[in-house]
């Protein structure tokens, strides 16, 4: 493995954390710096396209997705906060250009580049470990996209695992989708709401007092759904945790 | 329960109510999951074994038109018969001559999906011919009159005292006072009445799980041994399967055998497996006295040539059902259709049009765990959003999500917009926060018909990131 001296990465903050929680956003940011990056965030971002891509709507993600490709084409590596995001990027780009012999290059070197967050920490910057106080016992929920798009799966326990104060409690059934699905959440809400549930039990079950977990979707869904039964597990993107940035409000505080 | 795709979310809905079908649903972790997890473990280099299984029924779809006369061929040489069904009806008819050619009126059927497919049962019904299904499974969901709600454990649904209800409703002529507790009783009970149907029978009916095109076979797969049973006892024995399962040879069926029971069950081979070459040779003892194999097309050869192509590749084992969080909720009836789980949702837009399928397409998060599990590696999650793309092409999308996507990516195209947009979004969805939550009284469907939306922190990043530079 080589280690660039500093390299430029592309930050893509991803719609969901820019919208909702710009906090992972800095948390990303600086356990990036950390790692000796220089980060920049591109402003003529908006989203990878994900939600049009998966409804069928393909003129309107690959227009968006040209946008994205177009304003990270300088960077040495594109960073995303989230397996969503980056597994949009890295495993779909090139699918939706298949037949684009203009843009296909350009989708399949983006495709490269980008990386989830903490893969890059580890897998690209051989970063071992973390500075950061986080005092409780968590469960970690593997996000789909994250474990069979990007295949990120011991990354994040080997990072928390540095934190001081901080144990895991692994859930059952890790394996398992906890029912967001982007639109699939909002088209099947009764589907979605047993496959939460589930997971927010299995989550509890395991005596955790935080869940953590690497894609901000997942995490709205799990966390807007035990506010609706009452349920105060304590809910924040593993960047914030890392990035030592675990003591302000948890998603969804008030 | 409404057997139509269309009726999903109804059904879906009456499902995740459904008391019983919780703890049914709770199995397939145990019963078949973890049993898959520990085959492929003590397989060793099952990825090896799958790529094999890939090549094999790749190589099949797509030499279809010459394995299949091959095939054909074979079958001849062995004194069988090949008929050809473009559809359901053809299908139908075509096993219906068979049978009343020799003057069948019972016919025991061994497990056979494409018979469900073609709902061949109350064809047959309405023609004066008895069909008796021989599989446990499939025998118990006859008495009840429900289709299959799984592929491969038809009756997966219901629990051992459902059943027990069930004999004790259709054996009549058996004790009323006996005991049917125990799961064992009900296996013998179900025996010992199977056994009487089989003597009786006039024809037999079996699917197949593989045609070898060099040899002429069938191959079928079986625990229960009634697949011999039916294909063996009575004078003629009839095929049907679809079009897709021909692969070239014995070699090839060796493979996707490996493959097969480990993925379905977790078993290293199923308990019986059954070649079905031609009638019964001059000097042979056992065998039907004529063999036919009805080849059923309806929709499969459509999708060649397609996105949808890889999807004729399955070998119907359920690995994909089995680990699907979708189906591990609501089950197969909720599906309305002979397939269900993500095969059904990647094949039945094909073969039943997208207008009557498009909720089987949507209904993933595309978690990704069915093409992780597919023996044949199918890319299901892509298949699916394909179907997607074409309903969404095709303007059958409904009109909520089609609008709402067409606003926002009216604006994710123009960032200098969008940045607004989302500015003025995170502002206003803050101050409408109480209690940490964005819980919008008036909306009660989609995401706030079970969620409320955590609050936002009120400027977005992209605010604070040039506000900081």
């Amino acid at each position: 493995m080589t280690v660039d001296a500093r390299p430029r990465v592309g930050l893509f903050v991803t719609c969901l954390v820019d919208l909702v929680r710009p906090q992972i956003g800095f948390a990303a940011v600086k356990l990036l710096e950390q790692a000796g990056c220089d980060v920049e965030v591109p402003a003529a971002q908006t989203c990878c396209g994900q939600p049009a891509w998966n409804a069928g709507a393909d003129r309107d993600a690959i227009e968006i997705a040209r946008n994205v490709i177009a304003a990270f084409d300088g960077f040495d590596h594109v960073v995303a906060p989230s397996g969503s995001c980056g597994g949009m990027i890295k495993r779909h780009y090139p699918e939706m250009f298949e037949k684009d012999p203009a843009w296909l290059p350009r989708a399949r070197a983006l495709s490269a580049k980008t990386h989830e967050l903490l893969s890059f920490l580890v897998r690209v910057r051989g970063v071992t470990g973390v500075t950061a106080d986080y005092a409780r016992r968590v469960c970690y929920h593997d996000s789909c996209s994250s474990l069979r798009e990007m295949g990120v799966k011991a990354e994040p326990r080997a990072l928390l695992s540095t934190v001081n104060g901080l144990a895991i409690d692994e859930l059952t059934d890790p394996q398992v989708c906890c029912g967001f699905g982007g639109l699939f959440s909002v088209k099947y809400p009764d589907i979605s709401e047993r496959m939460a549930d589930d997971k927010i039990a299995d989550a509890c079950n395991t005596g955790a007092a935080a869940l953590l977990g690497g894609d901000l979707g997942c995490l709205l869904h799990l966390k807007g759904r035990m506010a609706r039964q009452g349920k105060t597990l304590e809910v924040r993107h593993v960047a914030e945790v890392l990035a030592g940035m675990g003591d302000g409000k948890a998603l969804g505080e008030p | 329960m409404n057997v139509d795709p269309k009726a999903f979310v109804a059904n879906a809905r009456a499902a995740l109510a459904d008391p019983q079908l919780r703890p049914a649903l709770g199995r397939l972790k145990t019963h078949f999951g973890a049993g898959r997890a520990f085959a492929v473990h003590r397989y060793g280099d099952f990825e090896s074994l799958r790529a094999a299984g890939k090549a094999i029924r790749d190589y099949a779809v797509t030499h279809l038109d010459e394995l299949l006369v091959t095939f054909e061929q074979s079958v001849n040489a062995r004194g069988g018969t090949v008929h050809w069904a473009r559809d359901a009806a053809e299908a139908r008819r075509l096993i219906l001559a068979i049978l009343q050619d020799v003057g069948a009126k019972t016919v025991t059927k061994g497990k056979s999906m494409v018979t469900e497919e073609i709902r061949l049962n109350p064809f047959l019904e309405a023609n004066g011919i008895e069909p008796v299904e021989t599989d446990l499974g499939e025998y118990i969901i006859q008495l009840r009159d429900e289709p299959p709600s799984h592929i491969i454990a038809p009756a997966f649904h219901l629990s051992k005292e459902q059943v027990a209800e069930t004999f004790f409703a259709a054996h009549k002529d058996l004790d009323p006072a006996r005991s049917l507790q125990e799961r064992n009783a009900l296996v013998q009970e179900a025996r010992a009445v199977l056994r009487r149907r089989f003597e009786a029978a006039d024809a037999g009916i079996t699917g197949a799980n593989f045609l070898s095109a060099k040899e002429g076979a069938a191959i079928i797969v079986t625990n229960e041994g009634n697949g011999d049973l039916t294909r063996l006892l009575p004078k003629t024995h009839i095929v049907v399967t679809g079009i897709e399962k021909v692969v070239a040879d014995m070699n090839d069926v060796a493979v996707l055998l490996r493959l097969l029971p480990r993925s379905a069950t977790g078993q290293a081979i199923s308990t019986y497996v059954s070649v079905m070459a031609g009638p019964r040779g001059p000097g042979e003892t056992d065998g039907p006295e004529n063999f036919h194999v009805v080849l059923v097309d309806n929709g499969r050869s459509r999708l060649i040539g397609t996105e949808a192509q890889d999807v004729l590749r399955c070998i119907r084992c359920s690995a994909c059902i089995n680990h699907c969080p979708i189906y591990g909720a609501i089950g197969g009836h909720a599906y309305g259709a002979t397939y269900m789980g993500p095969i059904g949702a990647a094949l039945n837009p094909g073969t039943m049009g997208v207008a009557n399928a498009a909720h089987h397409a949507n209904a993933s998060t595309f978690c990704g765990r069915c093409a992780e599990v597919c023996p044949v590696m199918i890319p299901l999650p892509r298949i699916m959003r394909h179907w997607r793309a074409v309903e969404y092409g095709q303007g059958l999308a409904p009109k909520a999500i089609t609008r709402g996507l067409a606003l926002w990516a009216f604006a994710a195209k123009r960032p200098a917009l969008y940045r607004l947009g989302a500015s003025i979004a995170a502002r206003v969805l803050k101050m409408l926060g109480r209690g940490g939550s964005v819980r919008v009284v008036p909306i009660r469907n989609g995401w706030f018909a079970v969620r409320d939306f955590p609050v936002p922190q009120g400027t977005t990043f992209q605010q604070q990131w040039r506000a900081r530079k």
